[in-house]
């Protein structure tokens, strides 16, 4: 049971995460940002929605930097 | 057909058709080495399964959550997805990751069919069908979650789904016509337009989804509405194109 348990959540863990954990953690991050600003202040839609963007294209620089980084070491 | 349908019909479209591609190898593997019988059972058993999934899921998303948190959800899944699809797409075109052999897939494939020992059950070549099953189920899994994805957040499951099947069809008729894997089918290039596709939808539903933080639990309305979309759009591929810029030459040049 525990066997298939572990099985069940890396599948998912694969699925989903993938090889790099990093884009997962930041868009989380970023969005739990973004949700702090549209909860306690009163921040335009426009505003909030363009900085969260950026927030998460910087995840996806520093994603893609650090596998070429890691790729080159190969 | 507003933008946001050509859209939907286009990922799934896309996004289904590179995994039948690799699907294909794996099935036209195993019926040509160990028999189409077993082989096609096993495509069928997946195929039912993720037909199930597809509505069981579905329609428990789009029942039991408010609009703005099932954006929230399934915006951020897509995104976290897309942006892997996306990193990729970029490392494999700057030629810093190999690119995806559908013919060394296939022979490897072919040479566990032959090395594998005759075990029945149930009446099937169990290898044929095990493995045809786990082949279509996994690559269809992918399909499924873009479906259900793109679907609840356009409202239209059914579009969604239709785009899929036209990337079923198009890559088994084709498979059907040559009767070998589809080496010369641009993966890359379709993952690459795939990953642009769902990192640009999914941010899009992200962040209107944190209206569910708001008090009012109202989606967040981008500047400009759906044109937003292809402004998100623009920069991903703006992005896209200059990461493979930058990187491209110095791998050369490590290379060399």
């Amino acid at each position: 049971m525990i066997r298939f348990a572990k099985g069940f959540g890396r599948f998912w863990w694969d699925f989903i995460v993938g090889d790099d954990w990093r884009i997962a953690a930041g868009v989380v991050v970023v969005l739990a940002a973004g949700a702090l600003v549209v909860a306690n202040t009163s921040a335009p839609d426009g505003l909030v929605a363009v900085l969260v963007a950026a927030g998460i294209v910087g995840v996806a620089i520093g994603s893609i930097a650090t596998s070429a980084l890691r790729a080159r070491r190969r | 057909m507003t933008g946001n349908a050509i859209g939907v019909v286009a990922a799934t479209t896309l996004a289904s058709g590179v995994e039948f591609v690799e699907a294909l190898t794996i099935v036209l593997a195993m019926g040509t080495t160990r028999g189409w019988r077993s082989t096609l059972i096993g495509v069928g058993a997946a195929l039912a399964a993720l037909a199930a999934i597809t509505a069981v899921a579905g329609y428990a998303l789009q029942s039991w959550l408010p609009e703005a948190l099932l954006q929230l959800i399934v915006g951020s899944l897509l995104l976290i997805f897309g942006l892997q699809w996306l990193r990729k797409a970029i490392l494999r075109a700057a030629g810093l990751k190999a690119l995806h052999d559908e013919d060394d897939t296939f022979r490897s494939e072919v040479e566990a069919a032959r090395a594998a020992g005759e075990e029945r059950r149930l009446g099937l070549d169990w290898f044929a069908f095990v493995v045809s099953f786990k082949g279509v189920f996994l690559e269809g899994l992918e399909i499924v979650f873009i479906v259900i994805t793109f679907g609840l957040n356009a409202n239209s499951i059914a579009l969604a789904t239709v785009g899929a099947a036209i990337g079923g069809v198009i890559v088994i008729a084709a498979g059907v016509a040559l009767h070998k894997p589809l080496a010369r089918v641009p993966e890359n290039t379709i993952k690459f337009v795939v990953g642009l596709l769902l990192s640009t939808f999914g941010t899009f539903w992200a962040v209107e989804g944190l209206g569910w933080f708001a008090p009012d639990d109202a989606s967040l309305s981008w500047p400009g509405g759906d044109a937003a979309l292809l402004v998100l759009l623009a920069a991903w591929g703006a992005l896209a194109w200059a990461t493979v810029r930058l990187l491209a030459p110095r791998a050369r040049e490590e290379v060399a």
